[in-house]
């Protein structure tokens, strides 16, 4: 899959795009840190070197949009709410949590916003709401990030059947890291992504690049269509840059760097490091702050368990 | 009136009454109206709310659950309750979670219906009682079909708690009348819960049976030979609810003996869980344990001749009363 990453210059993003991309980064990094020192209970999944995905698309997504996320969902998050303060703290389990610190990392749900931690459930759901949009807010679509691996997991291919034949508003986005978990793509998928969407009749489109002004100018207009109930199935070749969890990395050191060598953040320091070097420190300064701030809260508060 | 048209009246209502009501499932659509034909009329009159899918139990109730998610009303048809096992990951780690582990109740408006249950020679794959394997599921609701509830008033229970409901619908039912018992007994409401007496002179029943829908006319008949054979009286408590189970709600019309049948096979059964409850509230008071009826630990056979081997039968709730009154 490196071989396919071209090494071309990664386009100038506006300062408000690399501060995302950053406090995503940053965050993620400060996730693990704080694992590793025992103060987080649990596990999490970060999204190191695939942070560029949601925000590629943030501005392609409206807020009547719903938006499904995973088990690997803080960069989806951030980039839809900006908001690391409720993030950590549900991480954290600390008051101003999103979800009471009931969810933790894999299951956060916030307006239109919903993860969940099971592969591939979230699919059929997201049909039953790209159902009810096309009917009651024509325009809107359904999104749902998946990744190499949900694609072992059956409920995805009965979503996608009705999504073709109900021809709904779903916009499903493949973060193809190629490694589920400890398995390499290569040893758990027969075929490909685009030849499965092209079973179902429906469209599929490659994203290998990582410059997010050319991502979001390619992928516009096909968004724009998913809007007119035409679903679209959109790959991005990316690189998982961390471990699957926590300290649980079995790659060969070559196939770990490779992915460092495609990471977006060397990268883009190398051909904005101006740009880089002025908002990379105050963003990692930001995010230390927020950590500190919200360790520093009480617990957060369960207010009520089902009847 | 049969109760499959009870049920089918219901569903004509719930649609007519709610216009964010959907009704989904396989081959529900008229002129087939689905396989037990509860479904017939609504895709005629309901164009666009009732919704016929391929074979995909597990997304049709995905789809239902985004439906309820964004606020509709969802019932989902499973064609056979044997196949909401392909439904469990939506049921178990999606719609019921969705209720609570978001740190704030999420109302959903969702019933998935089950028609259940043996005694029709569709075999082992086609005639069991699943209730047990969805029992103590948090943010998940039980429901069971009875001739003596009328269904409209329980489909309106189930979407008021705004979780999702199980509706089991033992198939036997569908062909039976409502309401309608031997002129022996009488039939009361005591809110969800239906209560079935000996007419005549209040006097305290030799035992008490408490049976889900399904299995209600098959206790009756035992309360019949009893009396006629035995002179040995009964009662029958038919809750709507199985679980979570109103356990309160039947404690005053429970006496020394108490009875749980139900069609389920042996093993983890609803009515453990129903003694259980009761142990913790009557053990002092009871004359035994609470007893257990149900199927045999077997897969169910096609064959009539084994199926009623294994399946309870009338006369296995009146060996087991006798048994239960001898101590």
């Amino acid at each position: 899959m490196t071989e396919t990453l071209d090494r071309l210059r990664l386009s100038r993003l506006g300062d408000d795009d690399l501060e995302l991309l950053l406090q995503v980064r940053h965050f993620e990094l400060k996730l693990l840190e704080l694992y590793g020192r025992g103060e987080l209970n649990g596990t999490t999944h970060t999204c190191l070197g695939q942070e560029y995905v949601p925000v590629a698309l943030r501005p392609l997504l409206g807020p009547d949009d719903h938006v499904f996320s995973n088990h690997r969902g803080h960069g989806h998050y951030l980039s839809t709410f900006r908001d690391p303060h409720g993030l950590l703290a549900e991480i954290m389990g600390r008051e101003g949590a999103v979800c009471g610190g009931v969810g933790g990392s894999q299951h956060i749900h916030r307006d239109r916003y919903m993860s969940t931690g099971v592969q591939g459930e979230s699919l059929p759901v997201a049909a039953g709401v790209a159902l009810h949009l096309k009917r009651t807010e024509p325009g809107t679509l359904a999104c749902v990030y998946i990744g190499d691996g949900t694609w072992g997991e059956g409920a995805v291919y009965e979503a996608l059947n009705l999504a073709a034949l109900w021809e709904l508003p779903l916009l499903v986005v493949v973060e193809n890291n190629g490694i589920a978990q400890s398995t390499p793509t290569a040893a758990q998928m027969a075929g490909s992504v685009g030849g499965r969407a092209a079973a179902f009749g429906i469209r599929h489109h490659l994203v290998v690049s990582a410059d997010v002004n050319e991502i979001r100018a390619a992928l516009a207009p096909l968004v724009a269509e998913v809007r007119q109930a035409r679903p679209l199935v959109v790959e991005f070749v990316t690189h998982r840059l961390g471990p699957h969890s926590k300290g649980d990395d079995i790659r060969p050191a070559g196939a770990v760097q490779a992915a460092r060598d495609n990471d977006w953040y060397g990268r883009y320091a190398h051909d904005h490091p101006d740009q880089f070097h002025r908002l990379d420190g105050p963003v990692r300064a930001e995010i230390q702050a927020i950590a500190d701030e919200v360790a520093a809260r009480p617990p957060s508060r369960w207010e009520g368990t089902c009847a | 009136m049969r109760v499959a048209e009870n049920l089918n009246a219901a569903l004509h209502g719930l649609l007519d009454d709610d216009p964010t009501a959907y009704m989904i499932g396989e081959d529900i659509l008229d002129p087939y109206g689905g396989a037990f034909k509860v479904t017939k009329g609504l895709s005629t009159r309901f164009p666009g709310r009732v919704i016929g899918t391929p074979i995909s139990e597990g997304a049709l109730t995905g789809v239902a659950a985004g439906l309820a998610l964004t606020g509709n009303t969802a019932v989902a048809e499973i064609m056979f309750g044997d196949f909401v096992a392909l439904a469990f990951d939506q049921l178990c780690n999606f719609a019921s979670k969705s209720v609570s582990m978001y740190g704030r109740r999420l109302p959903l408006r969702m019933v998935v219906r089950c028609p259940t249950g043996g005694g029709r020679g569709y075999g082992p794959t086609h005639s069991q009682s699943l209730q047990k394997h969805f029992v103590g599921m948090p943010g998940l609701s039980l429901y069971e079909m009875s001739p003596f509830h009328d269904n409209r008033a329980v489909l309106g229970a189930m979407l008021e708690r705004g979780e999702p409901c199980v509706f089991f619908e033992d198939k036997v039912l569908y062909t039976r009348q409502m309401d309608q018992v031997d002129p022996l007994f009488t039939v009361r409401r005591e809110g969800g819960l239906a209560v079935v007496d000996l007419r005549g002179p209040d006097a305290r029943p030799d035992c008490v049976i408490i049976a889900p829908g399904g299995m209600a006319h098959r206790a009756l008949a035992a309360m019949r030979s009893l009396l006629v054979e035995q002179e040995i009286s009964g009662r029958l408590l038919v809750p709507s609810r199985l679980y979570p189970l109103d356990a309160d709600a039947l404690l005053p019309f429970l006496g020394e003996v108490v009875l749980v049948a139900e069609e389920s096979t042996a093993g983890g059964t609803w009515g453990s869980e129903v003694a259980h409850l009761l142990h913790a509230r009557l053990w002092g008071r009871l004359r035994g344990p609470v007893r257990l009826v149900h199927s045999r630990a077997s897969v169910i056979p096609t064959a009539a001749h084994l199926e009623n081997e294994v399946l309870v039968g009338e006369s296995t709730i009146h060996h087991a009363v006798r048994e239960a009154l001898r101590g």
